[in-house]
Order: structure tokens, then C-alpha cells, then sequence
């Protein structure tokens, strides 16, 4: 009795084992990690480095990250679950569609770190020698002359870079707010940083940061009353609150059309691109080249996976709204394109245009809809990009010569450079052989398929309208004579040449021979956890 | 007291918020007003945490002070260097960028 008794002591005195906490997988989020873990040290390189050092060791350490989150990212893809898997207790969910946006953010990210680190088309970078200098002042001259450059740059653009990566993975709206903030704050200084024509940049900047602003309050307050609505922020929670809940269908609508505005406003479309043309020209081209490639692409990775996975069941309500937002997209961007003096201001345009295109993907809600908008995000992403790098190469004696007459006769002066922007126009136009055509093609066919033919009709007449303003260019560049004190053709280094010919190979691979990649956008749909 | 009325307030803050960035012209009051925006999410997610019985509108408030504090170093930069330039925080006299 009396052994049993201490027997039991004994038992109560032992220390309770401790509950077994076990790390999140993270197996999966490896590019993430490494991007934001590299962004965090290019911080520490601004800080410590000396002067002369630090472009050098900024380029290379965002070529490396890029190359190291790429890695991990393939080796991830050769043995990833085909269902995909949720990864940080479930806030992340890195399947198909999420693997194919990382690796069309990491591609394109390359090409505008090499757009960012060229120094060869203007002396010492197309960034400011440091940003506290104020515009017109003796000291502004002489850093236009210079060949210092804010450095800074590099670490936003790796910061912008995980934000974006992080936003089409998120898997909960608070950490897709959260990433919505950690890939715009960036963006926001990145567009002040000019070196030259900085009243524009830096007027670009407040524009884009206090709409920029105003939509993520919209966004924000979409969430609390989906949080309201389905007592969760978890997309899956949403739907199924959506399919039966006792609370009033107007949170649920009013939340989403709240949402959904701040999201479509990231993504340039319709009646909310305001800020596009304006910023776009003028933010410094390399920076024009990032935002209007991985904003796009990000921007509709959350906006497809919202759609799909959080407000799919309720799409009978909605999708008449959508139709009419793609529609007022598409009209302006290809009417107000026309009337445009500024190549960039052009692009941006078109941009919008592409926007109601990608939006018509995106409402399709089915698995074609799905993969045919990847696909035709990574094929709008590279041709931009290129575009953009072509856009930097025309300069005169007072930087890039953006306004249109100043491209006449561009053809007899550099038929190579008239010649690859020719194939670029016609990529965004959408003729065959180019790889807009396919991305068109697949997007359409699923829009046809699930219902919406109307839709694609009037998208056909904006491809139409907005053809014209694309050859218009091209008229000018071949069929005009240049201007006696017209702008030159810069010889670009290796960095931008690269850029603009990776843009270049992927537009002309995809048009060719698009299947592999459309094997790879179609390879899976979102998990839903 | 119902949680309503908490609602109620913070729709009633958001819309003023909300007038404000579109009818003020300087740029640091229509800032100002997009913060009075957050807070009336905050409101919202905190009364919403209320209603549900959870605590995780009250976390998620938390994350939107962190964010609009990092939005206001940002912004308050960006106005300041402009500000700098034109000698005017004036929303109307940025207009360069146009058609």
C-alpha cells in the first residue's frame, strides 16, 4: 500500500511533458524566404557598405536570389503534391496556379533587375544619385552628370518582389492585405526615384501613393465585413459561409464589392486605372517595366483566387457586375489609347485594354478560364517588359524621348531596335505567330465555353480598335522621315540587351510553340483549404 | 448598448474619410483622412471580433496599425520631397503629368 502510494507521488511529481509544438512545413515557401531573407540583407548592405561597392554587390546579390528562389522553387515543382498544400498554419496555399505565378514573378523580375542595374543607356543608372536632392538646384544638375546611384532601389525591388509572391499565395485575406502593403510601399518610392524629369517622378509618386492609399482602405474594409460576414478571413471559410449563413447577404456583397475594387485598382482595370497612365510616365522606365509586368501578374493571381475559391459559389450574383467592369476596361483603354502623344502614356493604355482581357479570364471561373489568364499573364508580362526596355533605348539629349513624333522614321535610323518593337507592338496587338495571339486565343475560347460569347465580341472590337493604335506606330516609325534633330538610338549594354532579348525569345517561343507552357498553366487548380 | 451602433459609427467615419480624400486638396489632410479610413476598419474588425466571440478581429486590427504606420513613413516622405520641390503640399498644383 505504502510502495503504491509513493509510486504515485512519484507519477505526480514528474514534470508533465511539454506539448510538442511542431515547425510549419516550409518546405514549400523556400522562394519566399529567400527573397525576403536576401531583401533584408540588401538593407544591411546599404548600411554597410561603402559607396563604390555597393551597385556591384546589390546586382549580384539580386541576381542570386532570383537564381537560388528559382532553384528551390524547381526542385519544389519535380516532387510538389498535385493537389498543392497549405503551408504557415494555413495562411499560405502554394499549389499549381501559385508555383506558376512565383515562376512568372521570378523570370520577370529578372529582366527588370537587369533593366534596373544598366548603367550604360544613361550614364550611371536611370535612378537618382540620392533622392534628398532637390529638383532644378546646381546640386540637381550635377547629379544628372554624375554617375552615383540610390542603391536603394535593389532592396525594394526584392521587398516588392516577396510582397507580390506572398500576395497570390495568400490564402487569407489579412495576409493578403498585408502583402498587398509589403509589395505597394516599395512601388510607391520606386517611382520617385528619376534621374532626370524627377518633378514628374516625383509627382508620379504622390499620385500613385495617396490612390494607391485610398484603395487599400477599400480593401481593408471589404475584409472587416467578410470578417463580419463569415466570422473568418480564410477564403475557404468564406465560401462556405457563403453556401448557408444566417447573416445578411448584404455584408457578404457589400465586403466583396469593397474587396474587389482595391484589388482590381492594383490591377489597372477599368474604371479604376486612373492612376496607370500618370504613373507609368512617370516613373523611371526600368520601374515602369517592374510595375506594369509583376503588378499585373500578382494583382490577377489574387484576383483569380478570390473569385475562385472564396466567392465562386455566389457567382451568379456577381458576374454581371464583372462583365460590365471588363467591358468599360477594354473600351477605355483602347478608345483613350488612340488619342495618346506619349509612347508610355500608350502602353498604359494598353495596358488597361489587357486588363479587361485578363478580367475576362478571370470570370470564367473555370479550370480553362484559369489556366488560359496564367498563361496569358506570362505572355503580357515579357512582351511589356521588353517593350518597356526598347522604350529606354530612344533618347535625346534630355533623356528618353517619349513623345510619339520623336519616333518618326525611327526604322532608317536603327532598324533593329524599329524592328524588335515592331514585333513587340504586334505581340500586344495580338497577331499570330506572336505569343499575345495564343494568350488571346486560349482566354477567349474559355470565356466562349462558359458562356459569355457576348463578352468576347466586344472584346474582339477593343482587340480591333486597339490594333489601329498599335500599327499606328508602326506606320511612323517606317513610313515617316525622321526629324532633322531627332532623338538617338542608345547602343544598349549587356544588361539591357539581355532584358530585352529574354522578353523578346519568350514573346516569339510562346507565339510558336505555346504548349509546354499552357501544359504547365493547366496543370492544376487552386487547393482549397 | 448594441454592437450596431458601433458599425453604424464606423461606416459614418469611413464615409467621412472617404469625402475627405476626394474633396481635400492638400496632400497631408487627404492622407490624414485615408488613416481616418483605417481606423474606422479598425472599428469595424474590432466590433465584428464583438459580435463573432473571437479574437482574431482584434489581432487583425493590430496588423492594420503596423501597416498604416509603415504607410505613413512611406507617404510622409513622398510628400515631404515634393513638398520640398514646389514649396506646396497642394494636390491640384501636381499636374504635370496629363493626357
Amino acid at each position: 500500500m505504502s510502495v503504491m502510494t509513493s509510486v504515485l507521488v512519484l507519477a505526480q511529481a514528474q514534470p508533465a511533458q511539454p506539448a510538442k509544438i511542431e515547425a510549419p512545413p516550409i518546405g514549400a515557401i523556400w522562394p519566399i524566404l529567400i527573397v525576403l531573407g536576401a531583401a533584408c540583407l540588401s538593407v544591411l548592405f546599404e548600411a554597410l557598405l561603402p559607396r563604390h561597392l555597393r551597385w556591384p554587390a546589390q546586382v549580384a546579390l539580386a541576381l542570386l536570389t532570383l537564381a537560388a528562389a528559382a532553384v528551390k522553387l524547381v526542385t519544389y515543382v519535380s516532387d510538389a503534391p498535385a493537389a498543392g498544400e497549405t503551408a504557415m498554419f494555413g495562411t499560405l496555399a502554394v499549389d499549381r496556379p501559385t508555383l506558376f505565378l512565383w515562376g512568372t514573378l521570378l523570370a520577370l523580375t529578372l529582366g527588370a533587375v537587369l533593366l534596373i542595374a544598366d548603367r550604360s543607356v544613361e550614364p550611371g543608372g536611370a535612378f537618382v544619385a540620392s533622392a534628398a536632392i532637390r529638383p532644378g538646384t546646381v546640386q540637381d544638375r550635377a547629379q544628372v552628370a554624375s554617375t552615383g546611384m540610390q542603391t536603394e532601389v535593389f532592396p525594394l525591388t526584392l521587398f516588392a518582389l516577396g510582397g507580390m509572391m506572398t500576395f497570390c499565395a495568400a490564402n487569407d485575406l489579412l495576409t493578403m492585405f498585408v502583402a498587398l502593403e509589403v509589395l505597394s510601399l516599395p512601388l510607391y518610392l520606386m517611382c520617385g526615384l528619376a534621374r532626370r524629369r524627377r518633378l514628374l517622378s516625383q509627382e508620379s509618386a504622390v499620385k500613385y501613393f495617396l490612390l494607391g492609399a485610398f484603395a487599400s482602405a477599400f480593401f481593408l474594409y471589404g475584409v472587416a465585413l467578410l470578417y463580419g460576414y463569415a466570422g473568418s478571413v480564410r477564403l475557404s471559410d468564406i465560401a462556405a459561409s457563403a453556401a448557408g449563413s444566417d447573416r445578411s447577404d448584404t455584408l457578404l456583397f457589400a465586403g466583396m464589392g469593397l474587396l474587389v475594387v482595391g484589388l482590381l485598382f492594383k490591377a489597372s482595370v477599368g474604371p479604376f486605372h486612373t492612376w496607370t497612365p500618370d504613373v507609368y510616365q512617370g516613373a523611371p522606365t526600368p520601374v515602369t517595366a517592374f510595375m506594369a509586368a509583376c503588378t499585373k501578374v500578382a494583382a490577377f493571381g489574387g484576383i483569380l483566387r478570390v473569385l475562385q475559391v472564396a466567392f465562386g459559389s455566389t457567382q451568379w450574383e456577381w458576374r454581371g457586375v464583372l462583365w460590365g467592369v471588363a467591358i468599360v476596361s477594354m473600351l477605355i483603354g483602347a478608345v483613350l489609347g488612340l488619342t495618346q502623344t506619349d509612347v508610355k502614356r500608350m502602353i498604359a493604355y494598353s495596358s488597361v485594354a489587357h486588363a479587361g482581357f485578363l478580367l475576362i479570364g478571370a470570370i470564367a471561373l473555370t479550370d480553362k478560364g484559369l489556366s488560359g489568364t496564367l498563361f496569358y499573364l506570362l505572355t503580357y508580362g515579357f512582351t511589356t517588359l521588353a517593350a518597356f526596355g526598347v522604350i529606354s533605348l530612344v533618347r535625346d539629349s534630355s533623356g528618353e524621348a517619349t513623345h510619339l513624333s520623336q519616333w518618326a522614321g525611327l526604322a532608317k535610323r536603327s532598324p533593329l531596335v524599329a524592328g524588335v518593337f515592331t514585333f513587340l507592338l504586334l505581340a500586344l496587338a495580338g497577331i499570330p505567330l506572336t505569343s499575345g495571339f495564343v494568350g488571346k486565343f486560349v482566354v477567349f475560347q474559355a470565356a466562349v465555353a462558359s458562356g459569355m460569347a457576348p463578352l468576347v465580341v466586344i472584346a474582339l472590337i477593343a482587340s480591333a480598335v486597339a490594333a489601329f493604335f498599335y500599327l499606328r506606330v508602326i506606320v511612323l516609325m517606317y513610313f515617316s522621315e525622321p526629324a532633322a534633330d531627332g532623338p538617338s538610338v542608345t547602343v544598349p549594354g549587356a544588361f539591357t540587351t539581355a532584358a530585352i532579348t529574354l522578353g523578346v525569345i519568350v514573346t516569339l517561343l510562346l507565339g510558336v510553340a505555346p504548349a509546354f507552357a499552357l501544359d504547365w498553366a493547366g496543370s492544376g487548380v487552386f487547393a482549397i483549404h | 448598448m448594441t454592437p450596431t451602433y458601433y458599425l453604424l459609427l464606423s461606416a459614418l467615419l469611413f464615409t467621412i474619410g472617404a469625402v475627405g480624400v476626394l474633396v481635400r486638396r492638400n496632400a497631408i489632410v487627404v492622407f490624414m483622412c485615408v488613416e481616418l479610413m483605417l481606423n474606422a476598419v479598425n472599428l469595424s474588425l474590432v466590433t465584428f471580433a464583438r459580435i463573432n466571440g473571437s479574437l482574431n478581429g482584434q489581432i487583425m486590427a493590430f496588423f492594420v496599425m503596423v501597416v498604416a504606420a509603415a504607410e505613413v513613413v512611406v507617404g510622409l516622405a513622398i510628400i515631404m520631397s515634393i513638398f520640398r520641390t514646389r514649396r506646396t503640399a497642394s494636390v491640384d498644383d501636381s499636374n504635370l503629368l496629363k493626357y
